[in-house]
């Protein structure tokens, strides 16, 4: 009898711990690589690092350099730029797209995958494709002046104003697919008969998409955002596929400049502390939003 | 019968599986270009001959960027290639940080210091000691033209940046590209160093992006080369912004543009596509700069190594690379001209010889310069900073004023 309590307590004790112990080597990773290392970036930005990390302390010189530098205030003013076009694009087509697929149309297999087709290529195919399709000697530009305008003139991937447009266009074709499928399972996940009070109370279509069913998909938009930002601030692999970060570096992005200045130039201190810059930005953002979204689904 | 097979086994298994300890060097470079890979095969095999085995290391980029960047991070991570194409103060950034390998016993052997300029050993060495081997010496303030497109256009070949200004309107009227140019950085930024030499002369040069004085970066010659360098701008076509600087140099070869500004490595191009110096392509200095020489000696670093084959297949390699055959065979590949002095000159061609000439008599008049662009003359962080400032004003439409104010300011902020 006390040899079985004994037995019980051992398998109890396991049942209750073996969930952290499987999480354990993923926890461990993720404090280490991920918080540790960004207190390890954090440390480096206030140090003289040049090629390699060097470990004297100068304060906020690097801060004060890198807002200092011009190229610095064009990447963030084209993060921002980027970020709010791609994101408000991405959401708006693929809830078009999503709504319009949901009619029960025929083909809607075929469709959808085709729309998702995008998502599975990676960013630097993307970029390159792109780069030919916006060249002004190869791609658009010269498949309409062969149609007989010769006028046409769609030069954005080398004016400096506009380039940062043409990153818009690639990052947008590529994450509308993926923005649709999620609004879709959204979509189809709502209960018909919602649906139908809507209609029997009289509401058009577009009324009952507006004030029905599109407040139901607030945690699809959620899931969205925050994987579409998520996606914006890590593009830098499109902007060195798709223009280098130029012409001069009209369309360069925070990556390209930590990744530029931290290697290239052997400026590690600048490229850290340009990195902790970024990081905060994007807290500054994402950490109100999760936690109003977070709190008020716990409420609802 | 079991037994004498598997005794043939083992014994067939220990001949091949006896490691021969070969010397092998693993080298990193950014020579991928037809005429660069040429000029790294001629090493190879010369390598090959003497046992060492070659592993190459490639990385692409013409300006060597992403090839610097993979090399840190191998030295970082303890396990450098035995040698890397480094070159100027990167050199002694390198020793400082206490990863390069003295070759100085190779160097005394073969009595370097006798055969090198002083302005290329000081470069090679860290303390005192060699720890890099010099293969050339690049000129890089040429003129590349097409005689042919000048002559359809009924231009001259410019030698000063006025007259060149004139040219270039003529052959644009005729509907040809005036400058062949890649849109670059590094590119835009070997443009902009032609026309600081070019107008501003050597001793400004030297002041201003050498010294990093404020006065002369202050001065109006400064607000001239800026000038100068936006004029420019017209004279290229709309694709050049990403195009690579062998593509450009091809648009010459190919008669679409009449003339680029780069630096002699353009010439192991016209050679690998079987052109001739003088008739199908012409090679002057670039305006305003027939008295200045900007070097840009290509050389390779060696790395500490643990293992006693691979030390000696370094000390291997660095002979080979002063030696007057390698030096003969790589330059004549690669365009430019050998570092090592008093080597015979029957079999380069004019253009080189051009360059020899001129190496030794600006060495004497003061005309022979470290080039900016291609990091011989400051520390990485200012030339980036310089690079930035001279790509954004290229592609912009800045004012000569302002980009003036832009280039102190960024120097002041990088020094």
């Amino acid at each position: 009898m006390h040899q079985n309590v004994k037995k019980q307590s051992v398998l109890d004790l396991l049942e209750a711990w073996l969930p952290k112990i499987i999480m354990a080597p993923t926890t461990l990773a993720m404090i280490v690589c991920m918080y540790g290392f960004i207190v390890w970036t954090g440390a480096l930005s206030f140090t003289k690092s040049r090629m390699l990390p060097q470990w004297d302390f100068v304060g906020f010189i690097q801060y004060e350099k890198l807002f200092a530098n011009p190229r610095w205030d064009v990447a963030m003013s084209n993060l921002v730029v980027f970020g709010v076009l791609f994101i408000a694009i991405s959401l708006l087509i693929g809830l078009v797209l999503a709504i319009f697929l949901d009619q029960k149309i025929r083909g809607e297999g075929a469709i959808r995958t085709i729309y998702l087709y995008p998502m599975a290529v990676s960013f630097v195919v993307t970029g390159t494709a792109w780069k030919w399709i916006l060249n002004p000697g190869l791609g658009i530009e010269k498949m309409v002046r062969d149609f007989g305008f010769t006028d046409f003139e769609f030069r954005w991937l080398v004016d400096q104003e506009m380039a940062i447009y043409t990153i818009v266009i690639a990052a947008v074709w590529q994450s509308s697919g993926f923005v649709m499928a999620m609004f879709l399972a959204g979509l189809r996940s709502v209960d018909d008969s919602l649906i139908k009070a809507a209609q029997i109370d009289g509401a058009s279509a577009w009324q009952s998409y507006w004030h029905v069913i599109l407040p139901i998909l607030r945690p699809v938009f959620f899931s969205a955002i925050v994987i579409l930002s998520h996606i914006a601030i890590k593009s830098f692999d499109l902007v060195q596929a798709l223009t280098g970060g130029g012409p001069g570096y009209a369309s360069d992005l925070p990556a390209n400049f930590m990744y530029t200045f931290a290697f290239n130039r052997a400026q590690m201190g600048i490229g850290a502390a340009s990195a902790m810059v970024m990081l905060f930005g994007v807290l500054a953002i994402l950490v109100p939003y999760l936690y109003s979204e977070l709190r008020g689904s716990n409420r609802g | 019968m079991l037994n004498r097979s598997i005794a043939a086994c083992f014994a067939a298994a220990s001949l091949v599986a006896l490691p021969v300890q070969a010397s092998e060097v693993e080298v990193l470079h950014w020579w991928t270009s037809g005429g660069e890979a040429k000029s790294v095969a001629s090493l190879k095999s010369s390598l090959e001959k003497r046992g060492v085995s070659w592993q190459d290391f490639a990385v692409a980029g013409g300006g060597g960027e992403n090839a610097m960047t993979v090399l840190k991070s191998r030295a970082v991570s303890g396990n450098p290639p035995t040698a890397a194409q480094i070159k100027g103060p990167d050199i002694q950034e390198w020793g400082e940080l206490g990863f390069l390998a003295s070759i100085d016993d190779v160097a005394k052997k073969n009595n370097w210091d006798g055969v090198l300029p002083g302005v290329v050993s000081d470069v090679m060495k860290y303390q005192d000691k060699y720890v890099a081997a010099p293969v050339n010496v690049h000129r890089v303030n040429w003129l590349w033209a097409n005689p042919e497109v000048f002559r359809k256009a009924g231009a001259s070949i410019p030698t000063t940046w006025a007259d060149f200004m004139v040219q270039a309107k003529k052959i644009q009227d005729a509907g040809y590209i005036a400058l062949a140019h890649g849109g670059q950085a590094w590119q835009d930024n070997t443009v902009f160093e032609a026309v600081v030499l070019g107008v501003g002369g050597a001793e400004y040069y030297k002041k201003a992006f050498v010294e990093l004085d404020m006065g002369a970066l202050n001065s109006s010659t400064t607000d001239e080369v800026f000038k100068v360098f936006g004029e420019l701008r017209q004279f290229i076509d709309a694709n050049a912004p990403g195009r690579d600087w062998n593509v450009a140099t091809s648009m010459v070869i190919n008669g679409e543009a009449a003339m680029q500004i780069m630096g002699d490595w353009a010439k192991g191009e016209f050679a690998v596509a079987g052109k001739n110096a003088g008739t199908d392509f012409v090679c002057v200095a670039a305006p305003g700069t027939s008295d200045g020489f900007t070097f840009n000696v290509d050389s390779f670093a060696f790395f500490k190594q643990s293992d006693v084959n691979k030390q000696s297949a370094q000390k291997a390699m660095a002979e080979e690379i002063l030696g007057t055959n390698f030096q003969e065979v790589f330059n004549l590949n690669k365009g430019s001209i050998p570092a090592r002095l008093g080597m015979a000159r029957a079999k380069f061609d004019t253009c080189a010889h051009d360059s020899m000439n001129a190496f030794v008599s600006t060495a004497q008049s003061g005309g022979l310069v470290p080039s900016f662009a291609h990091g011989m003359a400051v520390p990485g962080a200012v030339a980036g900073a310089i690079t930035d400032v001279a790509t954004n004003y290229f592609n912009s439409d800045t004012s000569a004023a302002d980009g003036k104010a832009q280039l102190v300011a960024a120097i002041q902020a990088a020094m």
